[in-house]
Parts: C-alpha cells; structure tokens; sequence
C-alpha cells in the first residue's frame, strides 16, 4: 500500500539534468519534501547527526535505495557521482548553525508531561504511552516548523498511510485502534490497550478507516504562543543520543 | 561417460517443445497469458503448495515474466541479466550478468521484463540499449549489438517478441524525449531486419501533429511487449507518452504516433494502419498495454478482434485486419473526458484537467486505470481479465527544456491527497466493454493475470498475496502470502518432473507453486 506511494513520487522527482551542483540537484530531488533541510515535512537535515545516516556511505545508501517502509523514496536518474555530490551538500547542512528556536525547553518538559498530557499518548526515553509515535529522537528528525504545525494543526502534518480504524464485527464487537497494516483480508492493529490485534475481515460488517486523519487533538487553544514555544524548544532538543 | 549423458540430456530438453511452455512473455503470440495446462482445477487449486523459490541477490524491483522450454526455465534478472534454472528444484543452471556502463538512463527502476526464446537462442533487451543473443545451453554470448544510443536516454525493458524468424525489440526512454522506435532483428546473425519510427522525422507525414520541431523529442516508446497475428501477419504494438510528459504548450497537436495502437507488417515493420486513444496526451498515459488478437462473435458475426484496456480509464474494441474502431467505453473512474468516445473513438477533453502549475486534480492518476500489468484473454469463457487500479493525482507542469540523455518530464505529479488507492482484477466481456465481474483489492496491484483450463485467473494481490480466482465468477479459490509487492507477471508451465506450475515473481522472489 504505502510502497506505490513512495514510487509515484520517487517517479515525480526525477532529475533535470545529469551533471549538476549537489545543491542543485538536492533542489530537484530532496527539496519536495526537506525544504531548505529544517523547514520541510520531512526528516530534519540541519543535524549534526542523521538518525538514519550516521556516516557517509550510509547516507549515500539511503538517497540510493531510500529507507524501505518510510516515505523516504529511492532517488531516481541519479549518477553515482550526483549521489555522493548531494549527500556531500546534505552533509554540509549539518556543519551549518544548529537552527535556533525560541522558548525554553525546560519549560516545556514540564509542560509536556503537565498541562499538555502528551506523555499520555507519547514515549520519550522510554517513559510514556504507546498510542502517539515515540519521540525520543523527534528534534532530530523534524524541523522546528514541522513540529509546529504537528501540535496546532496535527492533520496537516500527517504521515503518509497512517490511520485510525474502527471495526464493527459481525458478532456486533466494535474494535477500534491504529491501524499497523491492511491487505484484502487482514486488518492488524494496536488498540487502545496496546493489543496488537488482527482482525478477518471476512469477520466484519464495516470499517472505517480515518486516514490522515491524526487522533491527537489541536493544541492551539490549549497552549498559549509562549508556551507553544517552549514546548518546540523541548521536542527540537530531543536527539536521543546523537 | 556420465558428462556425456548429462549432455544429451540436456540437448534432448533443450530440442523439445510441448504444451506445457511457456515459450512468449505472453505464453503466445496473440498476446493472451492463457496456459492450455488444467493438472490444477477449480476444485484442487486448494492444494497448491510452494513447490520451491529462487532469490535474487539485489534489491532492485523484479518485473520479469519467465519463459519455460523443456523443463528449463529462462528468467530476466535486474538489471539486464539472464538466469536459466531447473524446473523441479528451481536451482540456477547458468547466469548471463551484464556489465553496465555507468549512467544508464532509466526511469522507473533498473527493471527488465523477460527474455524470448528462438532455437538454441535465448533474447534480452538490456538498460543500455543493446539486444544481446545467448546460447541456451550456457549463457555464452553469441551476438550483441547496440539497438540505440544509451546516452541519448533510450534504454531496453521490454520482452522481446519472436516473430517467425525474427526478435521484435521495442524501445524505452519516453521520459528522456528519445524518439521511440519498434526494431526486428534476424535472430540467427543480429543483423536488423527494419525499424519503424513512432515519431515521423522532418519531412514526413505526421510531422503537422506536432508544433514546430517538437516531435524531435516526441518519445512515444514501446516498453511493453505487443502481440502477433499469423493469420493477418500484423504486429500490434502500443506507443509510450509524447515527450515532454507533462506540459504540451511546445507540442500542440495530436502528437502522433504517440499513445497509439499500431499495427505493422511483420515482414517490412511497414504500418498498416494505427489509432490513436490519447491525442495530445499530458498525463504520461502511455498505451503500452498488451493488445489481445481474438476471434469472436461481434453483433451475431465472427470476426478478427482486437481488444485493448487502456490506461487512460477506457476499453476498446477493434477489428484488427481494417483497424476499424467497434467499441470505447470507460471501465474504470476517469475525470478528464466525456464518457461518451465520438463516432470514430476520440476522446472529448474536459476543462481544466490539463496540468497547471498550481496543480490540477484528475482521475485517473499518472500510473493510469492499468498500466504495464499484463492482460489475460481466456478462450474458453472469452473475457478480458485486466488488473485496475483507481487513483486521483494532481497534475503539475514544470520547467519543459530539453537537453539530450537528460529527463523530459516538464512537471511532476502527486497521489490525491487523503485519498488511498484501490484496484480491482476486471474479467471484462468484450461484447459490452463491461465488467462481468470483478475482485477489489484493498491497494492497488502491479502484478499481471494469467488464466488456465483449469478454470482459474491467477495474480497477486498489492500487498503480495498470490490469488487464485474462478475464472467465471471472481471467486476465491487459494491464496498465498509472499510478503512482498509483485511488479510482474504469472506464468504456468509443466516442469521436468510433468507436473503443471504456477510461476510468479514477488518481492525478490520468484515463487513456483504445484500440487504434490
């Protein structure tokens, strides 16, 4: 399901041209979706540190082949050389100014886990709920302007393929949770417990399915401005190590 | 001693033929994947087992459609390679690796579709362009010659097609503006035997469908292999995309031949007559997909058929001798022209469905309503089984300057936003251009469908579970989980031990499955 996604793109962001600056080419081919590295929707690159690419010839390897299972396309019409030249402009982003947020993270940890209940649905070192994504790495992988939008307008920041599903069985059960995967005759899910359950859908009356649609509400109204701030400022410093 | 009788045993497979090839991509030359072999029924299909599977050592999509002779199995590897296996076993008797220069052109993928077989000569088509003949019995070389210019973006993806004594090649790099060409070559010596041009040259007809010199970059490629009528002597083949993709403004015209159902003589590749189904294309719906030659009733009298599900959303019917156009009618959700095709079968263009640089939304979306999914016609219930899928994109031009061996796309496009695309297997009755019945798939599929005497339409689903259905009702008859998306197409055969196969490729896997 998600793989013809990543192709339809992969085939959208072909290159214009063989021989070209590496930030030329990463305009064509990465900007799309990384903006100028760390105001884009995807992962943030203005790190010293890829969660995914910690060394040269791993970075190479994922604008290469991309990163399976993400939205992370492989790069198409690429020549080696062009490769190394945008991972060596990707890893040049990383050497820039850490981008700098407003806001005061510590204060926004306790807002986290306080006025905001966001540890409620959400992991960070291990500490947590399980029904958000962990987000122990989070300011590694997002930008500042992304995690933004995620709090005051989560269905704008929405990873591709995710869903809530709500099932009503035959038997008149209604099961409702995330859906972890879909084909035409198995529905698997962790619910609200943390169950991993697959369901035959041969067993069901109906399924909805809430895609894009983000089970987290709109913090907008919740936070004020200054604290919205410090609560980026919390995630944005939240590298997991690297 | 026992070398030499290894040897003749060998030699004695290699020379017989029977039912149970599969000697064409399409099993025959009419283009219909349709095994005469019913071992497995409707009724024992339950028991099919994975009898063994064969993995490849890369990660680049496996799009191949083996051939079988003689209990010998010939499958294209990616990128441009060739393995010849053991039927019983699926273990690997020889292996051609191509080395490729640096900076192939290639769009979608370092894919490749299939070998052909002729006498002791297996074909393939590679990413740089060249056609390359191997001994059958070893994988040697035995000619290789340069079919294009790689640098100037063509490429070679398709199986080729034998036709009498000749290898009919079909050209890609409709996304680079390399002008498409459909070559035969004599299968003894390489040497070509004609090539015709998809795109007119300077000078003649068909160039005032194009604005300017814009039909020197016109593309229309022929990527997926087409079929063969002995009867008639055509080949039929359909043509890729006018280049650029997705932007017309230095193209105005109907672009010929692009988006086109040609049909050429198979001594001269002379062109006997064509259709076009998308004029002035700017989706990047190449007519690509494989014709069917069938002979059925129309309106109460037999007649020499052709059929074609197009990726543009519509099904056409004609009669292949005249190329008279008999039926166009929508069979899967489309935005973008009226529902009713004119007199002669044109399309009747919407407003505002042509790409813009704001974007505008359309349905079908570029990957089409099918695409290189190969078709299957059944003999014995005469439907047309296609592989759909249904799925808006919005539809943005770009930058449309062209530069040689570089990509010609003028924009890009995205998947519906919000939306998830479906598909469905369509059993379509070409006496109604409608669907007898259907089976809906919960994502869309790249896998192509085959049908058997045995009553069965074979294909894997878009998640990766190979499906057998009834081929009168859609039913399900046996699945089986591969855990991997399929990108091609299934075969049957009967293997060195006499039992009929299933054969598809999966993932990086190809699976061949029977009954014990």
């Amino acid at each position: 399901m998600r793989f013809s996604r990543i192709l339809l793109f992969a085939i959208c962001m072909a290159a214009s041209a063989w021989a070209q600056t590496g930030q030329k080419l990463y305009q064509f081919h990465c900007a799309f979706c990384h903006g100028k590295g760390d105001d884009g929707f995807a992962a943030n690159l203005v790190t010293p540190n890829l969660v995914h690419a910690p060394t040269n010839t791993s970075l190479l390897n994922i604008i290469r082949n991309g990163i399976p299972g993400t939205d992370m396309p492989p790069a198409l019409g690429m020549a080696d050389a062009e490769m190394a030249e945008v991972a060596s402009y990707v890893k040049s982003l990383g050497r820039t100014a850490p981008t700098s947020v407003p806001g005061d993270a510590a204060k926004g940890k306790v807002l986290f886990s306080s006025k905001g209940g966001c540890s409620g649905c959400h992991m960070v070192e291990g500490k947590g709920g399980r029904s958000g994504p962990d987000l122990t790495q989070i300011g590694a992988m997002r930008s500042p302007s992304n995690l933004r939008t995620s709090i005051v307008e989560p269905n704008a920041a929405m990873v591709g393929g995710w869903a809530m599903v709500h099932a009503i069985m035959k038997d008149g059960r209604k099961i409702s949770g995330i859906r972890l995967n879909e084909d035409n005759f198995y529905l698997s899910l962790r619910d609200g417990k943390a169950q991993l359950l697959t369901i035959d859908k041969s067993a069901t009356s109906s399924i909805q399915r809430d895609i894009n649609k983000s089970s987290m509400p709109n913090y907008s109204k919740v936070f004020n401005a200054e604290e919205l701030d410090n609560v980026i400022a919390y995630l944005f410093s939240l590298r997991g190590g690297l | 001693m026992r070398f030499a009788t290894l040897f003749l045993t060998a030699s004695a497979l290699l020379a017989q033929t029977n039912s149970g090839d599969w000697l064409h991509f399409q099993g025959n030359v009419e283009g219909h994947r349709y095994s005469p072999l019913k071992q497995i029924t409707k009724s024992n299909v339950g028991k099919l087992k994975l009898a063994w599977a064969m993995q490849l050592d890369r990660t680049d999509k496996f799009e191949a459609s083996p051939i079988v002779r003689g209990g010998i199995m010939y499958i294209s590897e990616p990128p441009s390679d060739v393995t010849a296996l053991e039927t019983r076993s699926g273990k690997v008797l020889w292996r051609y690796k191509r080395v490729l220069p640096d900076n192939v052109p290639f769009c979608c993928g370092k894919v490749n579709r299939g070998v052909a077989i002729l006498g002791d000569l297996i074909f393939i088509g590679t990413l740089d362009a060249h056609l390359v003949a191997l001994d059958a019995s070893t994988g040697n070389v035995v000619w290789d010659v340069a079919v294009a210019d790689y640098k100037k973006g063509y490429s070679s993806t398709v199986a080729p097609l034998i036709v009498k004594d000749k290898v009919v090649i079909g050209s890609a790099g409709g996304e680079f503006g390399a002008r498409g060409y459909l070559a035969a070559y004599d299968a003894k010596t390489g040497k070509q035997a004609w090539r015709t041009w998809t795109v007119p040259s300077a000078g003649e007809k068909g160039t005032e469908t194009w604005l300017g010199d814009s039909y020197k970059y016109g593309s229309a490629t022929t990527w997926v292999t087409g079929s063969y009528d002995p009867g008639t002597n055509q080949i039929f083949w359909g043509t890729g995309n006018p280049g650029p993709d997705w932007k017309g403004d230095k193209r105005k015209g109907d672009n010929l031949y692009s988006n086109c159902l040609l049909s050429l003589d198979a001594d001269t590749g002379k062109m006997k007559w064509f259709f076009q189904f998308t004029p002035h294309d700017l989706h990047d719906w190449d007519s690509t997909q494989v014709p069917i030659v069938a002979d059925d009733l129309w309106q109460g009298k037999m007649r020499k058929l052709l059929l074609f599900a197009n990726r543009n959303s519509f099904y056409y019917v004609f009669d292949r001798e005249t190329g008279e156009y008999l039926l166009g009618k929508q069979y899967v959700r489309q935005t973008w022209a009226r529902k009713d095709l004119d007199a002669k079968g044109r399309p009747t263009v919407l407003p505002n469905t042509s790409p813009t640089e704001q974007g505008n939304m359309v349905y079908p979306n570029s990957p089409g309503s099918t695409n290189f999914q190969a078709p299957s016609y059944s003999p014995s219930t005469k439907l047309h089984y296609v592989m759909t899928r249904d799925e808006g994109g919005v539809f943005y031009s770009g930058d449309d300057t062209y530069k040689e061996g570089s990509w010609y796309l003028a924009g890009r496009f995205v998947s519906k936003p919000g939306e998830e695309a479906t598909g469905a297997i369509k059993a379509m009755d070409p006496k109604t251009g409608t669907a007898k019945w259907e089976y809906p798939l919960s994502s869309p599929s790249w896998a192509g469908i085959l049908t058997t005497a045995g009553g069965l339409a074979v294909s894997a689903t878009g998640d990766g579970d190979v499906v057998a259905l009834d081929d009168a009702t859609g039913k399900l008859l046996w699945k089986f989980p591969t855990g991997g998306k399929a990108f091609a197409n299934p075969i049957s055969y009967t293997a060195a031990d006499g039992k009929q196969h299933i054969a598809i490729a999966t993932g990086h896997t190809l699976w061949s499955f029977s009954i014990e």
